[in-house]
């Protein structure tokens, strides 16, 4: 493995997206507000770009596909964003807290 | 390409920064207690990213993480941590709930990691024959106003709809506030 080429292997790019995610998912796990996990939740969506935009460049016979992909990936997170930090606005109101402990009116 | 002598070490270098950047980035966005630095651990991540996109042959995309991640995504939920204050507490209650949690979270990222990276290390990929298309901004631009017009119309039509959504679910309960 010539370390001056590193960045034409698809390996790399691979274990990168595979560590996004686990910190995502560590940070979903772990935050106790509602921001810090959409945070996290973003996390996720760079994982699931990055891992498809490595192999279509490597592993694709058409690489616009996977560039397409990424983008719809991105918009469907920007509108993702705009919905979930309504939602946060709209909770904030009404509890005057956003930690997921409190929220728990529904728990059983 | 060795026009320049030193300019191998050059792109290894920048690769190396985007990878830490993006690695950084996220180790900031999960593990700090206050939420801005969070945020900014995620921009730090989103930048890192499009440097790796870069890298992939596709600026386009790299030029659409930072307009779209940095300038818009970021810069809302630094608007939503200015009107939620969102910060964690410190972490007061060292129970045993506390350290279980903690746990069982670090295992469940070792565990997608480790089995990812192996899944994603060990498998046969095969490279294509030939390529299609050059994947430049030119093809993108062709393939999105031909095969894929329908999902770019949905895309606006989802974006539309998101707009409107928030609008109004942020608009609810303002009188009683």
């Amino acid at each position: 493995m010539n370390l001056l080429r590193a960045y034409e292997q698809a390996d790399i790019y691979l274990v990168v997206a595979a560590f996004l995610l686990a910190a995502g998912v560590y940070g979903l796990i772990r935050r106790r507000t509602l921001i810090g996990m959409l945070i996290s939740g973003e996390l996720i969506f760079s994982a699931a770009s990055l891992n498809i935009m490595a192999l279509n460049c490597f592993y694709a016979p058409d690489p616009t596909v996977g560039q397409i992909f990424a983008l719809f990936v991105m918009g469907l997170a920007a509108a993702e964003v705009a919905i979930v930090l309504s939602i946060i606005i709209a909770v904030y109101r009404n509890y005057h807290s956003i930690k997921t402990r409190e929220l728990s009116e529904l728990n059983g | 390409m060795n026009s320049f002598p030193i300019s191998d070490y050059l792109a290894v270098a920048i690769f190396v920064f985007c990878l830490a950047a993006t690695v950084g980035g996220a180790l900031l966005a999960v593990l700090t207690a206050r939420i801005i630095r969070s945020v900014c651990g995620l921009m730090i991540c989103c930048i890192g990213l499009a440097g790796l996109y870069y890298f992939l042959h596709s600026p386009f995309l790299a030029l659409m993480e930072i307009l779209i991640y940095v300038g818009a995504v970021c810069v809302t939920i630094v608007f939503a941590v200015m009107l939620a204050e969102p910060d964690e507490p410190a972490r007061e209650e060292r129970s045993g709930a506390a350290i279980l949690w903690g746990t069982v979270a670090l295992t469940v990222g070792a565990a997608i990691c480790w089995g990812l990276s192996r899944l994603s290390l060990q498998g046969q990929w095969t490279a294509p024959a030939a390529k299609v298309t050059d994947g430049s901004v030119k093809a993108i631009g062709v393939s999105l106003l031909t095969t894929y017009s329908m999902a770019f119309e949905l895309i606006s039509l989802v974006l539309l709809v998101a707009i409107i959504g928030a609008l109004v679910i942020a608009r609810t309960g303002r009188s009683k506030a």
